[in-house]
């Protein structure tokens, strides 16, 4: 009996906490489709009629720009850094060489480097490099940023399969290059794949660089241009939700659909060590 | 495989990743080293030597102290939500009777951790307004006089408001995080200490956490880390005010570089929080490595 009160306290608390975590997405989602009237006069009443309108709004105030900015550096840069790091992840764990001490070092050393500590060289760099306000400069410099941490995991993943395989290969003459391509890469795919997720959350959410690299309204990304919105739309809250919205959804549903891979991406790199 | 050709391959494979990383991973650390040593800006193009001067003002700059402070906020609020009240809720979702709802609540205290911090920041902007939030409505349903709150434009309260908001976006990440990892406890030991009568809270205490020990430094770390670059939550929702009262060190070296084209003391910020991050990095380094 007691048992089955303390069971019910649980439940009751977590139930609790989950309202707290989805009210706020509720009334985002509510508000998104009120009017500004409304929004003011009756903050938590259900919209009277729903604004579809909101949407197209904040669709054609640059939500549909920004959007397509978003994957484009996003994509690119998700790719760039998870090749990148699949290829430096090879010899890493499987070829003996001397200084691979060294390389491993300069590895881990890059997953403490803080972004924020950067971004003024970062920024000055670009400039030079003609990176500013580019797409290309937007995808290197974000993608830079991912390969530590994802050599790091791919890398872990690598050596766990059977060295007897890269070896019976070699004996049947096959180049490491092949190897890579035959053996190994076939077999990591869904490390790869979580890999990429990771990455592709990080730089789809990533402001600082956007905000400090991006320049013309045109090529900015999502977060950023929200920023931009709320300052240019201060009498417009209830578009700027449905914009929220929008920019929300496409990372909700991925996660949905891949949860099993995003998870396994989330948690190698902090529970396996 | 001989010797030579297995170093010419290790370095073509290695070679693209390694050349980015130190192009633009380390080579900006050192740049921005030098670059504090030199007063510049964007806008203007009067450059002179200062050396180290910019680091005497950091220590005697009552901005950077309130920033640290900031971020110390930050740093406490994340350990304990994040590691602590994170950690009993992985818990508590990982006992029998609640296996088969664990992935409903996991799925929902997940999601906001998807969103872009702009997102909530604006999302909790609003929220904490006393004109259009949520807030104040059910602070006075609840009896409290809401005539004085403003949590964002309070500069006693805004920080905590910030810092709140970045718990409600995370704790649900980390519970994910530790879930994971109880997962690969064995569940005989449970078992076996229920056979010798140890209560669930005895289990929690001499079962889960020590042998969760690693996951909960590394995620530690983790955190404390992030917590001293934290620049999207505060940018986003005060901008570092009202007044100075939010800004964290990432926003104020943002500011002074950004804003007022004081290049040089924003290189030598920027250089201070590189060492605070690399130390508790370190660390981070330490406890990886100690698998391997």
């Amino acid at each position: 009996m007691k048992k089955k009160i303390v069971h019910g306290l649980i439940v009751a608390l977590l139930i609790m906490f989950a309202v707290i975590i989805i009210l706020p997405l509720i009334w985002v989602v509510l508000t998104g489709f009120k009017t500004n009237k409304e929004l003011f006069l009756e903050p938590w009443k259900m919209p009277e009629v729903w604004k579809v309108q909101n949407y197209i709004d904040a669709w054609n105030a640059g939500i549909g720009t920004f959007l397509k900015n978003s994957v484009l550096i996003t994509v690119g840069s998700t790719v760039f850094s998870t090749m990148l790091a699949c290829y430096a992840a090879y010899p890493i764990s499987r070829i003996r060489f001397k200084t691979k001490k060294f390389w491993v070092l300069i590895i881990l050393g890059g997953l403490m480097l803080a972004p924020q500590s950067a971004v003024i060289s970062l920024f000055k760099m670009a400039n030079v490099m003609g990176l500013y306000d580019t797409y290309v400069g937007m995808i290197v410099i974000t993608g830079a940023f991912r390969i530590p941490f994802a050599t790091f995991l791919i890398m872990t993943f690598y050596k766990d399969i059977s060295v007897n395989l890269d070896e019976s290969a070699m004996i049947d003459g096959a180049s490491p290059r092949q190897i890579f391509w035959k053996i190994i890469m076939p077999l990591s795919k869904p490390i790869i794949a979580s890999c990429a997720i990771v990455s592709f959350r990080a730089v789809w959410n990533e402001l600082m660089f956007a905000n400090v690299l991006l320049d013309s309204t045109a090529k900015k990304t999502v977060p950023v241009g929200l920023v931009n919105l709320q300052g240019t739309t201060t009498t417009n809250w209830t578009m700027l939700m449905s914009g929220m919205v929008i920019a929300s959804v496409p990372l909700i549903i991925m996660f949905l659909v891949l949860q099993k891979h995003f998870i396994r991406g989330l948690t190698a790199g902090s529970v396996k060590g | 495989m001989n010797r030579k050709g297995s170093k010419k391959t290790a370095f073509m494979y290695m070679a693209p990743a390694m050349i980015v990383i130190l192009v633009f991973l380390y080579l900006p650390i050192i740049l921005n080293f030098v670059n504090s040593l030199y007063k510049w800006g964007a806008i203007s193009k009067e450059v002179s030597w200062v050396g180290f001067r910019y680091y005497k003002e950091i220590i005697h700059d009552p901005i950077i102290h309130t920033a640290l402070k900031n971020n110390l906020i930050f740093a406490l609020t994340s350990v304990a939500c994040q590691i602590g009240v994170s950690l009993v809720i992985a818990a508590v979702l990982e006992m029998k009777f609640l296996r088969k709802w664990q992935s409903f609540f996991r799925t929902i205290y997940f999601i906001p951790s998807l969103l872009m911090v702009t997102v909530t920041g604006i999302t909790f902007k609003m929220l904490y307004s006393p004109t259009i939030g949520l807030l104040n409505p059910v602070l006075e349903k609840l009896g409290f006089d809401t005539s004085n709150i403003a949590i964002l434009a309070n500069p006693d309260t805004a920080i905590w408001g910030i810092s709140a908001m970045s718990q409600w976006q995370y704790i649900g990440y980390t519970v994910v995080l530790f879930i994971v990892a109880m997962q690969s406890i064995s569940e005989d030991i449970y078992e076996a200490a229920e056979i010798d009568g140890a209560s669930t809270l005895q289990q929690f205490f001499t079962i889960t956490v020590p042998l969760m020990k690693e996951t909960v430094m590394i995620n530690m770390i983790i955190v404390i880390t992030g917590a001293f670059r934290v620049f999207d939550e505060v940018y986003v929702t005060t901008g570092g005010g009202p007044g100075t009262s939010t800004q964290t060190l990432a926003t104020y070296l943002y500011q002074i570089g950004f804003k007022n084209d004081q290049m040089g003391y924003a290189s030598a910020i920027a250089f201070f929080v590189f060492l605070i991050t690399f130390i508790i990095g370190l660390f981070q380094m330490k406890s990886y490595n100690l698998e391997n």
